[in-house]
């Protein structure tokens, strides 16, 4: 939690990564706006969540870069990435500083 | 809704290729609609299949083709490219006498280059093929084989590949990574932004989107008629 103040920090104040991620998942999951709204850090995303299928996946990760505008390559995608939300939105915000 | 057979000599082909059909017969707006690519085609069907009765509401007849290799087409996917999908694109909208084209998504890249009309959420052949070949990895990762998109590409331009099911041919993969969209007036991009709506195209079961059907109907309605 700590690490991700610091990260949320060094993005400035204007940080709209975590809405945009839950908007960009509930898009492409097809899922209810409350649903999303309750994702935290430990939400399981990959495994747990039965439309993640892989062209789901990989759907999720263009949308991840056309909106946030980032390039995602592709020996960074694996099943750690996926595993909970707050990974995904620690790897997006890394990705957006650079 | 009716079906069109249209002359279509596309590589593998039976020489027609069927078309879905709405609105009055002798409407003098007539929207060709150019389906998105692949999978996609089958994520936005129920979305057009509405916008096309919409359409008709007002007035509007409009034609969904099925590309050749696609839908109810005998023609082998694996012999078509984008070139013989832009023929067959040009053959269908001279049977139907088209005024205007909306394309959707990845359809884009297969508007005339004069063609009047919309292109909806469009997306380059390049993007399209990148998510496609990333599913196949993510995949194969899943099943424990390591596969990467470099290696992918370089054996798909040689012998063609099997992208989510759908086998393209060498030509069809070299021809996406090259398809940049068209420039066209902003006013004639029509976006989720602006219309409202959902991206159907991205979800494992689609669904429908009555509302957004309706608005993609009533901006094209409104410009189309004379």
């Amino acid at each position: 939690m700590r690490a991700d103040m610091a990260q949320h920090k060094a993005l400035g104040a204007h940080d709209d990564s975590a809405a945009q991620l839950r908007a960009i998942l509930r898009d492409v999951l097809g899922l209810e706006p409350s649903q999303v709204e309750r994702f935290n850090d430990r939400t399981e995303l990959f495994g747990s969540l039965p439309e993640l299928d892989s062209m789901a996946v990989a759907g999720l990760l263009t949308e991840m870069e056309d909106r946030l505008d980032i390039v995602i390559e592709d020996d960074e995608v694996d099943g750690e990435l996926l595993s909970t939300f707050g990974n995904l939105l620690a790897f997006a915000r890394a990705k957006r500083r650079r | 809704m009716r079906t069109l057979a249209w002359p279509c000599p596309a590589p593998g082909g039976s020489g027609e290729e069927f078309a879905l059909v709405a609105g009055p017969e002798d409407a003098a707006a007539r929207v060709l609609l150019v389906p998105a690519l692949f999978e996609e085609a089958n994520k936005t069907r129920r979305l057009l299949a509405e916008t096309m009765r919409a359409l008709a509401a007002r007035g509007v007849a409009s034609v969904l083709p099925d590309l050749p290799g696609c839908g109810e087409s005998l023609a082998p996917l694996e012999l078509q490219d984008l070139d013989s999908w832009r023929a067959a694109v040009r053959r269908c909208a001279r049977r139907f006498r088209a005024s205007h084209y909306l394309a959707i998504r990845g359809g884009a890249v297969l508007l005339p280059r004069t063609a009047k009309g919309w292109s909806f959420e469009p997306v380059a052949g390049a993007s399209l093929l990148r998510t496609m070949v990333r599913a196949r990895t993510i995949a194969a990762r899943e099943e424990g084989r390591e596969e990467t998109a470099a290696r992918l590409l370089d054996l798909g331009r040689v012998q063609g590949l099997e992208l989510a099911g759908y086998r393209l041919g060498a030509r069809m993969i070299a021809g996406l990574e090259r398809a940049d969209l068209p420039k066209r007036s902003k006013r004639l991009v029509l976006t989720l932004a602006d219309l409202g709506g959902e991206p159907l195209w991205r979800r494992s079961e689609p669904g429908e989107d009555p509302a957004l059907a309706a608005a993609l109907a009533a901006r094209i309605a409104v410009e189309a008629t004379p």
